[in-house]
C-alpha cells in the first residue's frame, strides 16, 4: 500500500465516519434524555430520504427545499412516534419501551414494503454533489467532502444549543431527571418532543447524505446504518454528543481499514462495528467520553 | 351490541361462503412458490414472480382442467425465511410441489425439507452445482455455475483480451463464491493471472476500501459475480475513483434495477446470462415473450422468463405424472426430457439441464445482446 492509497483510504473512512456519526447523534441525544435506545432510529432516516426522493421527482422540487422539507418532515414524524409509542409508557419499565421501539422500527420497515415495494430506487444526485476532486492522486467525490463539514457543523449547533440556551439547560437537565424538572416548571414533554424533532431531523440530513453516496434506497437500507450508529453511540459513550460523532468517525475509519489492510477479510467488516462495541461494553462500559454520572450531554 | 351482530353476520356468511368455494375447488392442484419478494433482491423475486404469472395465464390447468393454484410466500432473500416457507408449504399448505427460491444459498437451506418430504423442489434460477447435488427431489431450470463461469473467463480472456483480472466476491453468497471459484479455476488455466482477491457481503453498500485496493494492482478487467444491487453500487463509485476497466458478472446483473441506480456507471458492464428476448428461438419462447409484453410494457428479464420455464416444466411434470402424487410428480419433473421452453430445450440430468448461455452487457442504459454461447 503506498502513500496515495493511504490516505485515500483515510479520506474513504472519515466520509463513512461522518454518516454514522450524523445518525449516531440522534440516537445518544435521544438515549440522555429518556434512557431509551430508539431502534427505531434507523428506520427514520429511511423514512428521511424517501421523503427527500419523492420531493424531488414527485414533488420536483428543488434539491435543497427537498432536503430541508425531508429534515422537517422527519422531524415531524420524530415528534408523533414519541407522542403515540413512547409517552404513554413513559412511567412503565424501561423495557417495555425498548421493546415498543423495535416494534416501532418494524412497523415502519414493513409500512414502506407494502406501499412502496422492496425494489430498490435510485436516488437522483444533483449536479452539484455529482463531481469530485483529484488532489494528488486522491480522489475526493463533493459527497466524501460535504458529507464530515455538515456531521461538524450539525454537531457546533448542537452544542451551542445544549449549553448555550435556555432549551439545551431544560434538556441537560431532563437527562438528570424527569421529575424535578418538572417540578420547576419546565413543560418536559415540550422538551422531549424537541429532542425527538431534533434527533429525527440528524437522522434525515444523515440519511440524505447516505443517498447521496449510495444513492440505492429501499425499505430496509436504515437497519444497518442504525445499528452501527448504535455501536458508534455506545462507543463514544451514549447520551453524549461528541462522543457519538467521534464513535462514528472511529467505526468509520476503521471498516475502511479492515478492508483496506486485510482484503480476505472484507466480508466480515461489518462484524468490527459489533466486535469494538463487545469490546467496549466489557472494558469501558461508558465509552469514550461517558462519566459515569447520573446525567449525560 | 347491534354493530356486533351485523358484523357476526358478515363473518358467518363469510364463513360460508369460504366452505362453499374450497368444496367446488377442491380438485386444484396446489403448487408452492417460495421468492424474494423484498429484501436485497427483491427484483428477482418481483421478475421471477411476473414470468410465473404470465406462464399460468397461458397454461392454467393441469391434468385435463384441474386448475393449477399456486401459494406464493415471500423468503425476504432470507436463507432461514426460506426454510421456513418451505415447511409451512409442505407441511400447512400441503403442496403437491415446490417452485423457488432464487439465490443459491437460499434454495439450500429449502432443499433439505423438500428432500426429506419427499417434494419436488424446481428452481428457476439458482446455478451453484451443490444446489442439487447429492439431492434427489431438487431440480432446476437454468444452466450451472461451473458452465457459467467457464464461459465468462473464456469471454474476457479471448473477446476482451484481458490477461490480468480482478475478483470481487459476495461472502454472503453460495452463487458468488461459487462462481467466481469456477470463473478463476478456468482463467488461470488460460493464462490469466488474478491479481487482486477482495470481499464483500450481500448488503453492502460502501465499496471504496475495495476499490482502492483493486485500483493499486491496475488489472484489465474486473470480475465481480453479485447481485444487481452490490453491482450498480459499486459500479458508480468505480467510475468516481476513477477505475475503468470492463466490470464482468454473472446472471445476478440482469435486473432493470441495475441500470436504474447504476446510471451511466454500468455502461459496458457485461454478463453472463440464461436469456434475451430478442435471441428466443421456441415457440412458447416468442408466444411468452409477445404477452409479457402487452402485459407489462418491458422485455421480460432472464429471471422472468425462468420463472415461466419454472411453471411450465412443473405443469408439463404434473401432466405428466398423471396424478397429484408428490413422488410421482417429481419423477416426472427429473425426467423432463426435450422440452421446449422459453430459455431454450431442457433436458434434466440429476435435475440439472445442460443448456446455452448468452453474454450481454449495458448500453446506453440498455441491456443489449452480444453473442450466444454453447455447452
Amino acid at each position: 500500500m503506498n502513500f496515495t492509497e493511504v490516505i485515500q483510504q483515510l479520506v474513504n473512512g472519515i466520509s463513512l465516519g461522518s454518516l454514522y456519526g450524523l445518525v449516531a447523534i440522534g440516537y445518544t441525544m435521544i438515549y440522555g434524555v429518556l434512557r431509551l435506545i430508539n431502534f427505531a432510529h434507523g428506520d427514520v432516516m429511511m423514512v428521511g430520504t424517501y421523503i427527500a426522493l419523492f420531493a424531488v421527482t414527485t414533488f420536483l422540487l428543488p434539491w435543497w427545499a427537498a432536503f430541508i422539507l425531508a429534515m422537517v418532515l422527519t422531524a415531524f414524524l420524530g415528534i408523533a412516534i414519541d407522542t403515540i409509542a413512547y409517552k404513554p409508557l413513559r412511567k412503565a419499565s424501561r423495557i417495555s419501551s425498548l421493546i415498543t421501539a423495535i416494534g416501532v422500527s418494524f412497523l415502519l420497515e414493513n409500512l414502506f414494503l407494502v406501499l412502496f415495494g422492496g425494489v430498490p430506487k435510485a436516488f437522483p444526485i444533483p449536479k452539484i454533489f455529482a463531481g469530485n476532486f483529484n488532489v494528488g492522486g486522491v480522489i475526493l467525490p463533493v459527497v466524501n467532502i460535504f458529507a464530515p463539514i455538515l456531521a461538524l457543523v450539525f454537531l457546533f449547533i448542537l452544542l451551542q444549543l445544549l449549553h448555550h440556551t435556555k432549551y439545551g439547560m431544560a434538556m441537560r437537565s431532563l437527562s438528570l431527571d424527569i421529575e424535578t424538572t418538572r417540578l420547576m416548571g419546565v413543560n418536559v414533554d415540550a422538551v422531549i418532543s424537541l429532542v425527538f424533532a431534533i434527533g429525527s431531523a440528524l437522522a434525515a440530513a444523515g440519511g440524505i447524505m447516505w443517498a447521496l453516496k449510495y444513492p440505492s434506497l429501499n425499505p430496509l437500507m436504515g437497519i444497518l446504518p442504525g445499528l452501527k450508529a448504535f455501536a458508534a453511540a455506545v462507543l463514544g459513550g451514549i447520551g453524549d454528543v461528541a462522543g457519538a460523532a467521534i464513535g462514528g468517525f472511529i467505526i468509520g475509519i476503521s471498516e475502511i481499514l479492515v478492508v483496506a489492510l486485510f482484503p480476505e477479510l472484507a466480508g466480515y467488516k461489518d462484524a468490527l462495528a459489533f466486535l469494538i462495541l463487545i469490546l467496549v461494553l466489557l472494558f469501558k462500559p461508558t465509552g469514550i467520553m461517558g462519566k459515569n454520572l447520573g446525567g449525560r450531554f | 351490541m347491534r354493530f356486533l351482530s351485523k358484523l357476526l353476520f358478515i363473518f358467518t356468511i363469510m364463513l360460508f361462503a369460504g366452505m362453499a368455494s374450497s368444496s367446488s375447488f377442491a380438485k386444484t392442484v396446489k403448487v408452492g412458490v417460495v421468492l424474494p419478494m423484498t429484501g436485497p433482491i427483491a427484483s428477482f423475486g418481483q421478475s421471477a414472480w411476473k414470468g410465473v404469472k404470465i406462464a399460468r395465464s397461458l397454461e392454467p390447468t393441469v391434468l385435463n382442467g384441474r386448475k393449477l393454484k399456486l401459494i406464493l410466500l415471500d423468503n425476504k432473500g432470507d436463507k432461514v425465511e426460506t426454510a421456513n416457507a418451505v415447511s409451512r408449504l409442505i407441511f400447512d399448505n400441503k403442496v403437491s410441489a415446490v417452485i423457488g427460491a432464487v439465490a443459491s444459498g437460499n434454495t439450500m437451506s429449502g432443499a433439505p425439507i423438500a428432500e426429506k418430504a419427499h417434494v419436488a423442489m424446481l428452481t428457476p434460477a439458482s446455478t451453484n452445482p451443490l444446489v442439487t447435488k447429492g439431492m434427489k427431489y431438487i431440480s432446476r431450470v437454468c444452466f450451472i455455475d461451473p458452465f457459467q463461469g467457464k464461459v465468462a473467463a473464456e469471454y474476457v480472456y479471448n473477446n476482451l483480451h484481458a490477461k490480468t483480472a480482478a475478483v470481487v466476491v459476495d461472502m454472503a453468497q453460495d452463487y458468488s463464491v461459487g462462481l467466481a471459484r469456477f470463473f478463476m479455476k478456468t482463467y488461470r488455466k488460460l493464462g490469466g493471472k488474478i491479481v487482486a482477491r477482495t470481499f464483500m457481503q450481500t448488503g453492502d453498500v460502501d465499496f471504496s476500501a475495495q476499490i482502492a485496493v483493486i485500483k493499486s494492482h491496475h488489472p484489465d478487467v474486473i470480475y465481480m459475480p453479485t447481485y444487481y444491487q452490490s453491482l450498480a453500487l459499486f459500479a458508480r463509485q468505480a467510475r468516481q475513483f476513477g477505475l475503468k476497466q470492463t466490470i464482468m458478472a454473472g446472471d445476478g446483473a440482469s435486473e432493470e434495477a441495475l441500470i436504474k441506480v447504476g446510471g451511466k456507471a454500468v455502461n459496458g458492464l457485461t454478463f453472463t446470462n440464461h436469456f434475451d428476448p430478442k435471441a428466443t428461438a421456441t415457440p412458447l419462447g416468442k408466444k411468452f415473450v409477445k404477452l409479457y409484453k402487452t402485459k407489462y410494457h418491458e422485455d421480460p428479464s432472464a429471471m422472468a422468463a425462468l420463472g415461466a420455464d419454472a411453471y411450465f416444466v412443473m405443469a408439463d411434470a404434473i401432466n405428466r405424472a398423471g396424478s397429484t402424487n408428490r413422488k410421482k410428480i417429481n419423477t416426472a419433473v427429473r425426467a423432463t426430457k426435450d422440452f421446449k421452453g422459453v430459455t431454450g430445450i431442457i433436458t434434466l440430468v440429476n435435475g440439472d439441464p445442460v443448456k446455452s448461455a448468452v453474454i450481454q452487457k449495458v448500453e446506453n442504459g440498455k441491456f443489449v445482446y452480444v453473442t450466444t454461447i454453447n455447452p
